[in-house]
């Protein structure tokens, strides 16, 4: 350190000069931080989380190949506008219109009646996740397994509809729900006439 | 009594140590970190309890803004001299070997291809000036967008596609989007999201 140093100096006078070894690392330090610094601020640490999705193809499909769901199977969300949501079950029947009911994205809303409507599979899913918690299931089992489970013969099926009013947003969440509700079969469709018309019943 | 001698400390400290302390941290965060890439538009994605990570390589990354303009961005730098190439002989225009360097450089654009040779010619911070980031058409008329994303698929199979959408974006947009994904086959894709915490129901 310096002190050091000036002491060799002193006792060193005459004969030729002994440097010291030391060095300040101030600097160092200094350039150190800096350079955290900016490495903090250019990049990144998270990378984005994605979601991935799987739509239907646009291939012709003859009547026979296509799947008719079962009306009572199906529930409709409809996005609209300023984050509202409206759902209703299974399709016109004898001239009956399906109840229409008005809902939200928060935990109580369009959650709710998801909970309820899939309520079996979210069960079985709980179970399979707390075997795979006390270590007794692989995560590649667990995966296959809740496939399995989701793809239930008896679960609902979701269909997602967005108006011309409603955002990127509500897709997202709505695509979020069917992940927190275990649902394994969910689409995202083109609106209907008849879907207008029971919004605009609604209104 | 003798004299107490109060023995006068040196205020330097040792600066060793704390050199070794701030490269150890320099070194972890340039290797766990990752650059961000510059955007020609700010974009506020929705947040999801999804919680795949996005892959590093290959990845088609198509931006959309609040307000519906579609910005187009695919990696690898001899990947985008090749997409351009053939994007220019499906569109009648014929770009020069400087403008090829340049466009390998440019990491996500918003221009339709009749204006890519006056944008390449911009220095690349005015390049996404409001004026200058107008987004690919995708209309069912001229839908550019469409052949960007068959084109570069050609160029290079891995490609992943990863759609990184504003949540203020209307659904039409979206919709649009997902439609021309559908008319070219790329069925599967990713969207990008911010993490949300999942609610647990135990």
């Amino acid at each position: 350190m310096s002190e050091v140093a000036a002491e060799t100096q002193v006792k060193q006078k005459g004969k030729t000069k002994k440097m010291s070894t030391r060095v300040d690392f101030t600097p160092m330090v200094d350039l150190g931080f800096l350079l955290i610094t900016f490495f903090m601020l250019a990049t990144s640490m998270s990378k984005p989380q994605t979601m991935e999705i799987a739509m239907p193809s646009k291939e012709k499909v003859t009547e026979e190949d296509q799947t008719k769901i079962k009306a009572s199977r199906a529930v409709t969300i409809l996005l609209g506008k300023e984050n509202k949501v409206f759902y209703y079950e299974g399709t016109r029947e004898n001239n009956i219109d399906p109840v229409v009911n008005q809902t939200d994205f928060s935990p109580t809303g369009m959650r709710q009646f998801l909970i309820k409507k899939n309520y079996e599979i979210m069960v079985k899913v709980r179970d399979l996740k707390t075997k795979k918690d006390s270590k007794n299931l692989s995560d590649e089992d667990f995966e296959k397994q809740k496939q399995e489970i989701i793809g239930d013969k008896k679960a609902p099926i979701i269909l997602i509809k967005g108006t011309v009013d409603s955002s990127y947003k509500n897709l997202i969440d709505a695509l979020d729900e069917m992940a927190i509700c275990n649902i394994g079969r969910y689409a995202i469709v083109d609106i209907t006439p008849f879907d207008l018309e029971l919004l605009a019943k609604k209104l | 009594m003798p004299k107490v001698k109060i023995k006068r400390k040196s205020t330097a400290v040792d600066m060793t140590a704390m050199c070794d302390v701030a490269f150890l941290l320099l070194t972890f965060f340039m290797l766990t970190s990752n650059f961000i890439q510059k955007e020609p538009v700010a974009v506020n994605t929705p947040s999801s309890i999804s919680e795949i990570k996005i892959p590093d390589r290959n990845i088609i990354s198509i931006l959309v803004d609040a307000k519906g303009k579609v910005f187009f961005g695919a990696d690898g730098q001899e990947n985008r001299v090749q997409l351009l190439t053939k994007m220019g002989a499906a569109y009648n225009v014929t770009f020069t070997p400087a403008e090829l360097k340049e466009f390998s450089l440019v990491n996500k654009f918003g221009v339709p291809i009749s204006l890519m040779k006056s944008y390449l010619a911009l220095k690349s911070e005015e390049r996404d000036l409001p004026q200058n980031a107008l987004g690919i058409p995708c209309d069912s008329l001229d839908n550019q967008f469409k052949s960007w994303v068959s084109i570069a698929k050609g160029v290079n199979r891995e490609y992943r596609i990863a759609i990184k959408a504003d949540q203020a974006t209307t659904y039409p947009v979206i919709k649009k989007l997902m439609g021309s994904l559908q008319d070219i086959n790329e069925n599967r894709y990713n969207l990008l999201t911010s993490l949300k915490n999942t609610p647990d129901y135990e």
